[in-house]
């Protein structure tokens, strides 16, 4: 598929099936973009675990780190890459071997090479996105900043699902 | 919209852009937020909206649902990725320009932009250590010459208020860009139903929605929207956008927002710090507009032709400045810059000079004699004795508005009454004055 642009059902089909998604290069520091998406996906209900050798076995945002997917105890929806695009093509090669539905790389990472590997395996690939920027634009989010959404409809749109905590120890202090 | 149908075009954004029904009520047309604040679910919910990692509403000088459905249909008109509405369209200037702008730094303007954008610009930047420098935009090398390393931005009219004058965008940009800083275009008089800067080049387009956009002579009001597709991190120059930012812990807009970057700082630092924010019931009204811009634009741009025309014919009248007629220098550059039509704002000079000006204004009785332009209504005014009072003979001259000049924002009654009007008021400017 044409990676340069990607439909509003197909990326719409992709955040409405996921559940689970394995964060690679999620940043304890609260500054990041990762952390930024991170705490996002989780508040709209996402279960997001962190993938960081240096941050291995700490706490982010009430998940647990492991240093690599295999080590991921839970089966994972989708491998979210905030990582270059050289460092995105094993990645994704892992993201096959743990039965990943899906690979999304962040905003400017892109590996062609790799999309084809894992379309070839059966998984969906988006590349050059953010999800965090995707979910709040398909679900009528960013227009809330003034954003052009691209999306126009005559039907009433559901509320955006309330904030669900999921981590943990975010549960406890809820 | 459905998928398998085509991106939706200009007419079906105007009408739906940014307004779908209101997912609280399901009220079809677009409701008016007339709140100041809004609640916050949790503590947890209200850090995440002051840290900007989740999008939500916290006080309505920063967002407002309503002022956001007008962001969003301005952004989608434009083909722009956001917009930051405002109080005004010097407002929108402001705000425009300060994500760019620090003290000692320079911004290239044009010499033939609206008196009151060169007022502003020309004297009231000053204060804040900003230095407008203008130059003839007939030429774009003028642009190019001007530029020095302080230079931050460079800053057009697509179509100039009161001149007609018409400048080659995709050439003022393609200098911006060699420069590495933004092209802003002033899109007020053309609005997207005529020209759209961005497909042009442009990095940001600013508006007083005051005028066509609103359309009615109802709304103070202005935008900003930018393309999304400036490079900000391609140099040093903007550290706003591409340093850390002290007042929000160290966060880095354009790293973290990429191409929402631009917008997100006009929402939370621009309108934040500065406070023009536009008023919900503004914004509706403006969104109210909108809906029929294209319409409008066309029949503004077909009264303001046969105006012209009729003008051009007319013994008491020296010379008419209207893109639209085959006399007008700007024709070839309104050819590939504006399409279906010229707009509504023409002058023309009087031969009689500024007393014969001043009779023709005091004439009039369906035009109103007032300093605006872009309503429904025909107006009329004399800008050397009213809004271009406080510039100097040379630069009154320079941006068009000499002291025989008077200005038309034609509107849209019937053309035979508009023409009727305006023969009437010819025929009675005195003799001896329309002979001088």
């Amino acid at each position: 598929m044409d990676h340069d642009s990607y439909t509003n059902a197909y990326l719409r089909g992709i955040l409405e099936e996921v559940k689970t998604i394995a964060m690679v290069g999620a940043s304890a520091n609260w500054n990041r973009p990762s952390y930024f998406a991170m705490k996002y996906l989780q508040d709209k209900g996402f279960r997001v675990i962190p993938v960081n050798p240096r941050e291995a076995g700490k706490e982010i945002l009430g998940e647990t780190v492991y240093p690599d997917l295999a080590s991921v105890p839970v089966p994972v929806d989708m491998v979210d890459i905030f990582r270059n695009s050289e460092a995105a093509g094993p990645i994704t090669d892992e993201a096959i071997r743990i039965g990943a539905k899906v690979v999304w790389m962040q905003l400017t990472v892109r590996n062609d090479e790799a999309a084809k590997r894992a379309e070839a395996a059966g998984l969906k690939v988006v590349m050059n996105r953010c999800p965090k920027i995707e979910y709040a634009r398909l679900f009528g989010e960013l227009g809330w900043n003034g954003f052009n959404t691209r999306v126009i409809s005559s039907k009433r749109r559901k509320l955006a699902a309330p904030a669900r905590p999921t981590a943990p120890s975010q549960q406890e202090s809820a | 919209m459905s998928e398998k149908q085509s991106s939706p075009r200009f007419n079906t954004l105007a009408i739906h852009a940014g307004a779908a029904p209101d997912p609280a009520t399901g009220a079809r047309a677009l409701p008016i937020y007339q709140t100041t604040s809004f609640v916050f679910d949790d503590v947890d919910h209200a850090a995440s909206l002051f840290n900007l990692q989740t999008v939500g509403f916290i006080y309505s000088r920063l967002t407002n649902p309503t002022v956001a459905a007008l962001e969003e249909r301005c952004a989608a008109l434009e083909n722009g990725r956001g917009a930051t509405a405002t109080s005004s369209g010097h407002a929108a200037q402001i705000l425009a320009l300060f994500p760019l702008m620090h003290p000692g730094d320079e911004l290239i303007a044009s010499k033939k932009l609206y008196g009151g954008s060169l007022n502003q610009m020309g004297h009231s930047y000053k204060k804040f250590g900003w230095n407008a420098v203008f130059v003839d935009p007939d030429d774009p090398e003028n642009f190019r010459k001007a530029v020095t390393p302080r230079t931050k931005a460079i800053f057009i009219e697509s179509l100039a208020n009161p001149g007609g004058v018409v400048v080659d965008i995709s050439a003022v940009a393609e200098i911006a860009h060699e420069a590495g800083v933004p092209l802003i275009v002033d899109n007020t008089l053309a609005t997207p139903a005529l020209c759209r800067p961005l497909e042009h080049g442009a990095d940001i387009v600013v508006h007083s929605t005051t005028k066509f956009m609103s359309g009615n002579g109802t709304s103070v009001g202005g935008v900003v929207i930018d393309s999304g597709r400036f490079d900000w991190a391609q140099n040093d120059k903007f550290p706003s956008l591409t340093t850390p930012a002290p007042e929000y812990h160290g966060l880095t807009f354009y790293e973290t927002f990429g191409d929402l970057a631009y917008t997100i700082y006009g929402h939370a630092v621009g309108l934040r710090d500065l406070g023009p924010s536009q008023s919900p019931f503004n914004a509706w009204l403006t969104m109210l507009g909108l809906e029929t811009l294209s319409l409008r634009m066309q029949r503004h741009s077909e009264n303001a032709l046969a105006v012209a025309r009729f003008l051009e014919a007319h013994p008491k009248v020296a010379w008419v400045s209207y893109a639209g007629l085959e006399s007008s220098p700007y024709r070839k550059l309104a050819e590939r810059y504006l399409s279906g039509g010229c707009g509504a704002v023409m002058t023309f000079g009087l031969k009689g000079g500024y007393e014969a000006g001043i009779a023709m204004v005091e004439a009039v009785e369906l035009f109103s004699h007032l300093a605006n332009i872009g309503d429904t209504r025909s107006l009329i005014i004399h800008p050397a004795s009213t809004t271009h009072r406080q510039l100097e003979p040379e630069q009154l001259i320079a941006a068009g508005a000499g002291p025989d000049v008077v200005r038309l924002s034609v509107g849209l009654e019937d053309i035979d009454d508009i023409i009727a009007d305006l023969e009437q008021a010819l025929a009675a400017i005195p003799e001896a004055k329309a002979a001088e």
